[in-house]
């Protein structure tokens, strides 16, 4: 039996391989184990990102700083790396300013009782600003252990291949769901998302979770800027700009539920890799141009938002018969 | 049994909100092995003895003990670390979480940090077998199941953390006849396991059913402890309902005048046939006629209330029908149409479906009046405050400012600018809902005044009123309500108090 | 009342004027050249102009107690719609064709505020989950409806519209003070505005006191897409030209600032127009400061991130309760105890 909550995320994955599918029949070389691979590629640190924002709307919130943390990450490193810093030092610096960053986004929302959008909306400002405070033009990074991670092409059997970028990524993934459904602070985490005030007075920490769930998508964050670092290879204010709008179409063709509570990692995974599949399939077609990838994310963003509100309606129908 | 010590004592609990004395001097006790059933109306403090019970609120003065020993709760979460565990009306659960999380969220087994969900559904699955036997998939999430489902969980939780005190806030309220009897056999069997059950409820049928013991409050202070089994259901209703002794001769003179029109004859102005839905209230027949006061009676929760909704299209009825007198009057399904046939519907919700906060005394008196008129003929500011200053002297609101913002009025004024509010748009039908809830004694009288003297210039009126001596005062007929069932229509001379508080009680039981 | 509300948003205008005045004692002097005025005064006020419109359009929606997200979007599709259908006119300085283009920009930008309200009001979904739709979609159509390119027209008609002057000032000025005129008469003289305010202060009351808040929201919804187009007109037209991909970026997030900096609140009720002027003026004199001091202007950004930061900080009921000491709790007032107790 298919289980209700499930429906969003079937309808992902199977649209996902529909899509492919008619892409394979479509276009010559367009099946292939590599085309397949270089979603993940290309689209690692929206995936990394993606993870981190999944938490966030299952808790209940928002985030809208992601693009410009993802922005200050490159900017950070490329200037310290500029400034003769180790790369393992910097990386790990750019992670603690993410989840710092983070985290007090969570506890000004918490304690003080600000919507999450507006929050999250002063500290995408603030992080792009700050960019622009360390430089206004574009850092190019030629640190040698940053262009090796680049430039490494780690073989699969059958000649195809990944970068390091996609380990990570997977790893995120891996790590994502382990966090959703295997500890405490998953689980909180969707209880807060459920019902605030029940998890308040099921004596849940609420607090810390949401503190953590928004520390943990600033992680993200900066681990999307650092794979995002190995991609561009340089450190720009401009750069993600907007992203914040992929980030959170993924999730929600991910079937997460933007009202909180409901939501799967593998759903988001998927979702990313819908979106990476419109823009390889809109660069194949090649007399459809690149807007249409916005186009086609909104009309499927409208429809799965319409399908949640189906399914919501459904649910309250149901209880209030009960 | 009962002789043992009880396991909660509370004594001299006092709470004060400002400017209201919500608990003065409360007593309680709660038995092992005992279900304890805490009454009341609206007001009486029962919430608010429970919020402190449960660490909600904090006391002003009082002391709590648990097994003999002082306890100071100051959250939910102390409170259920104490033994105390409390399951709400509205069940406190996640809809989204599995009924396994759902119990044990917070205390999940786990190792190195994994849960052991395997563990946990096991556990839950046992849980729910052997102490509440239900046997449902508890893997499903929570919102799939009945709310009476929901409850049982809600239960299983408490159960779980190993509560000796168990609050039950009207979890009754949205069950149908057979999960009422299910509830009722679990807390039985949770009695004999040798729990302590604090039951609250408005339906006085299943206080009977299932309540060994009875503590009654009013009014915030405390009436008396009796023993299910010695307190006759009349009497019960007496003390809840309590007597009060207003100087109010006037309006007796008022009352018998009007009551030697005979209304029989006049216009139908409503006729509901059948009208009814599912979990509000029972199919009904009823009529109002023109320039009548019907009087509603019942407890709280006896279906008044969503009776009044049906009439003005704020829920939609499942069954029946309604019938408005004179024009081909089309169907009632939202309170515009509603107020577009002439009737107004004063809610007891004052705070949340009554008074818009941040707009003034004036644009609350003329929001209906300006919504039936639409946007574009708006009634001139001039005009505006002529109606403010005009009603602010009739009703004697207070103070005499339109331009105040209405949440800073007293809870009467408030009431006083509703009241303004529909009369402004002239009904053929007014529905007051508790119009003279937590408001003062003078007040009250001019409500009241009001209400007969609009009647007598034709206005149908539809009173609902907790006070039992209100309702006699100013109806012309009464309905009584008791369980969510119309039970009784009385006119004349059956309209005295000792019948009416029959009716409300039902049964020859008492 | 009036004057204390509008008091401390005034006091940061007069600053941010004052210290430009100090810091480039030019700054006030108005020239007369060639039959126009020239001044920093003035320039304020036509590059504020565009923000100014959106955020009159916003102020309303947030009033209902919603958002739109999706103003930048349609700034751009009006702005993209008006040059193509100049462009491809015989002659792209015709009246008809100008006139045209306008008004079809306007039926546009009117309709994809219809279909915001459509979704809030009617599907019942979530104004910012709504509004995001056609924020995403929206830059898409922009460029589709450009091809991708920047479209640019030669009609020194259209280009009157964002440009021109009449009696020596910007004439986008006189488009602004026109919509500021007429949001004023639509909510305070007819009975809107009131309706406006119980909807997004009480929804439930407000239904059953009678009001039609599903008309109200669409109305108040179409009402920003038209702000938004008129936004986008006078955009395009300043620079005969149409870029679908930039075009009102990041208005969405000022005009929601310049409401709130107005005194608006975001949980809706009560809404000052003139609040918003002032705040929308006020964004517009930071962003000409910032440019005078010769700092980059995108550091503006971390400016207006403290600035979002300390209105809503002041906008908390906690936060004000901290600095007055304990938060006062009456019985009726924490009708959720429980949930903000143990924060």
């Amino acid at each position: 039996m298919l289980k209700r909550q499930y429906i969003p995320l079937w309808v992902t994955i199977g649209l996902f391989l529909l899509i492919f599918i008619v892409g394979s029949f479509r276009y010559t070389g367009f099946f292939s184990m590599q085309v397949l691979l270089n979603l993940l590629i290309d689209n690692a640190f929206l995936l990394i990102a993606a993870v981190g924002m999944t938490f966030v709307i299952v808790s209940g919130g928002i985030d809208l700083s992601v693009g410009s943390m993802i922005a200050l990450t490159t900017m950070v490193s490329a200037s310290l790396l500029q400034q003769g810093w180790p790369p393992m030092i910097v990386i790990l610096l750019v992670l603690i300013i993410g989840v710092l960053f983070g985290t007090a986004m969570g506890a000004i929302i918490h304690y003080f009782n600000i919507q999450p959008f507006i929050v999250t909306l002063a500290g995408m400002f603030l992080a792009r600003g700050l960019c622009y405070v360390i430089s206004i033009n574009t850092i190019t990074i030629d640190n040698a252990f940053y262009t090796s991670v680049a430039q490494t092409k780690i073989k699969l059997p059958g000649g195809s291949f990944i970068s390091i970028s996609v380990l990570i990524a997977l790893a995120v993934v891996a790590m994502g769901i382990y966090l959703a459904h295997y500890t405490k602070f998953g689980r909180n985490t969707y209880a807060v998302g459920g019902s605030e005030p029940s998890s308040m007075l099921m004596g849940l920490p609420v607090a810390r979770t949401k503190m953590m769930v928004f520390g943990f998508s600033g992680f993200c964050s900066a681990l999307a800027g650092i794979v995002f670092t190995f991609y561009m290879l340089s450190g720009y204010g401009l750069h993600a700009n907007g992203m914040e709008l992929d980030v959170i179409a993924a999730v929600v063709i991910g079937g997460t539920l933007l009202t909180g509570g409901v939501g799967y990692v593998v759903g988001t995974f998927f979702g990313v890799l819908i979106q990476g599949v419109i823009q390889t399939i809109i660069s194949f077609e090649g007399t459809l141009s690149s807007w249409w990838t916005r186009i086609v994310i909104g009309v499927l963003l409208l429809l799965f938002i319409l399908l949640q509100r189906l399914l919501g309606e459904r649910r309250l129908t149901g209880r209030s018969s009960g | 049994m009962k002789e043992l010590q009880p396991i909660l004592q509370m004594t001299g609990i006092q709470k004060q909100f400002p400017g209201v004395k919500a608990l003065s001097g409360v007593d309680f006790r709660l038995f092992p092995g005992e279900v304890h059933a805490l009454m009341g109306e609206n007001g009486a403090g029962k919430s608010t003895l429970i919020k402190v019970l449960t660490g909600v609120y904090t006391a002003d003065q009082g002391s709590v003990e648990m097994e003999g020993h002082a306890i100071a709760v100051h959250s939910p979460q102390e409170a259920q670390r104490a033994g105390i565990s409390t399951v709400y009306q509205e069940v406190n659960l996640c809809p989204n979480l599995s009924v396994a999380e759902n119990i044990y969220i917070g205390n999940e087994p786990c190792r190195l940090g994994r849960i052991r969900w395997k563990e946990m559904n096991r556990n839950a699955e046992r849980l729910l077998q052997e102490r509440l036997h239900l046997q449902i998939d508890v893997t499903q999430p929570l919102e799939s199941y009945s709310v009476a489902v929901q409850q049982l969980i809600a239960i299983a939780r408490a159960l779980s953390i190993s509560a000796k005190v168990l609050i039950l806030d009207e979890p009754t309220s949205s069950l149908d006849q057979s999960e009422v009897r299910q509830l009722f056999d679990i807390m039985r069997k949770l009695k004999q396991d040798g729990l302590a059950i604090l039951f609250v409820t408005h339906f006085l049928d299943q206080v009977y059913e299932v309540s060994d013991r009875i503590t009654i409050l009013r009014g915030g202070e405390f009436v008396g402890e009796y023993l299910a089994a010695d307190l006759p259901r009349i009497e019960l209703v007496s003390k809840m309902i309590g007597k009060e002794l207003v100087m109010l001769e006037k309006l007796e003179t008022l009352s018998n005048e009007s009551d030697s029109n005979d209304k029989k004859d006049d216009v139908v102005m409503l006729e509901a046939e059948g009208l009814g839905r599912q979990g509000a209230i029972e199919p009904f027949d009823l009529r109002i006629h023109q320039g009548e006061i019907l009087g509603l009676a019942g407890l709280l929760g006896s279906g008044r209330t969503e009776m009044a909704r049906l009439f003005f299209g704020a829920d939609r009825p499942d069954k029946g029908s309604l019938r408005l007198a004179g024009s081909g009057a089309g169907s009632i399904h939202t309170p515009r149409q509603a107020i577009d046939q002439g009737i107004a519907f004063c809610s007891e919700n004052r705070k949340t479906e009554g008074i818009i906060d941040d707009l003034t005394v004036r644009e609350n008196i003329v929001l209906a009046l300006q919504a039936s008129k639409g946007w574009f003929r708006r009634i001139p500011r001039k005009r505006q405050e002529e109606i403010a200053e005009e009603y602010i002297s009739l009703l004697n609101i207070n103070p005499r400012d339109s331009e105040q913002l209405i949440r800073h009025l007293s809870g009467g004024n408030q009431q006083k600018v509703l009241l303004a509010r529909w009369l402004l748009t002239e009904p053929k039908l007014l529905i007051l809902d508790e119009p003279t809830r937590g408001i003062d004694i003078g007040a009250k009288a001019e409500i009241q005044k009001l209400v007969l003297s609009l009647a007598q210039k034709g206005m149908s009126v539809i009173f609902i009123s907790s006070e039992l001596e209100e309702v006699l005062r100013v109806s012309h007929r009464i309905a009584v309500l008791r369980d969510r069932r119309k039970v009784k229509e009385m006119t004349g001379t059956e309209m005295n108090q000792q019948l009416v508080m029959q009716a409300i009680a039902g049964g020859d039981k008492g | 009342m009036m004057k204390h509300r509008l008091f401390w948003p005034l006091m940061v205008l007069v600053v941010l004027l004052l210290f430009n005045l100090i810091y480039s004692p030019d700054f006030f002097s108005i020239k007369m050249r060639d039959g126009h005025l020239y001044g920093s005064l003035i320039d304020i006020l036509n590059f504020g102009s565009p923000l100014i419109l959106v955020a009159i359009g916003m102020t309303l929606v947030i009033a209902t107690g919603g958002i739109d997200l999706s103003v930048g979007s349609v700034v751009a599709i009006t702005g993209a719609m008006a040059c193509l259908s100049i462009s491809r006119a015989n002659d792209q300085n015709g009246l008809v064709a100008v006139l045209g283009a306008v008004g079809i920009a306007l039926v546009l930008s009117a309709a994809l505020g219809l279909w915001n309200g459509f979704l809030v009001a009617r599907i019942g979904i979530q104004p910012i989950i709504a509004t995001l739709i056609l924020m995403v979609a929206g830059r898409g159509i922009a460029q589709l409806i450009t091809n991708g390119q920047i479209i640019t027209v030669l009609s020194p008609k259209y280009q009157y519209i964002g440009a021109g002057s009449l009696l020596t000032l910007p004439f986008s000025i006189f488009i602004v003070a026109a919509m500021f005129v007429i949001a004023s008469l639509l909510t305070r003289k007819t009975a809107l505005g009131l309706f406006i305010e119980a909807v997004g202060c009480k929804p439930t009351a407000s239904r059953l006191a009678g009001v039609r808040s599903r008309t109200v929201m669409l109305a108040v919804y179409m009402f920003c897409g038209l702000c938004a187009g008129i936004a986008g007109l006078l955009l395009s037209s300043n620079v005969s030209s149409a870029d679908g991909n930039n075009a009102g970026l990041w208005y969405e997030l000022d005009a929601i600032l310049a409401v709130v900096i107005g005194g608006t609140s975001l949980t809706g009720g009560r809404f000052y127009l003139a609040g918003t002027l002032v705040g929308a003026l006020i964004i517009q004199t930071l962003t000409t400061t910032i440019y005078m001091v010769g700092v980059p202007p995108e550091i503006t950004l971390v400016v207006k991130a403290l600035v979002v930061l300390a209105v809503c900080l002041v906008q908390s009921e906690k936060f004000r309760g901290l600095l007055r000491g304990r938060p006062k709790a009456g019985p009726l007032q924490t009708a959720n105890p429980e949930v903000k107790r143990h924060a």
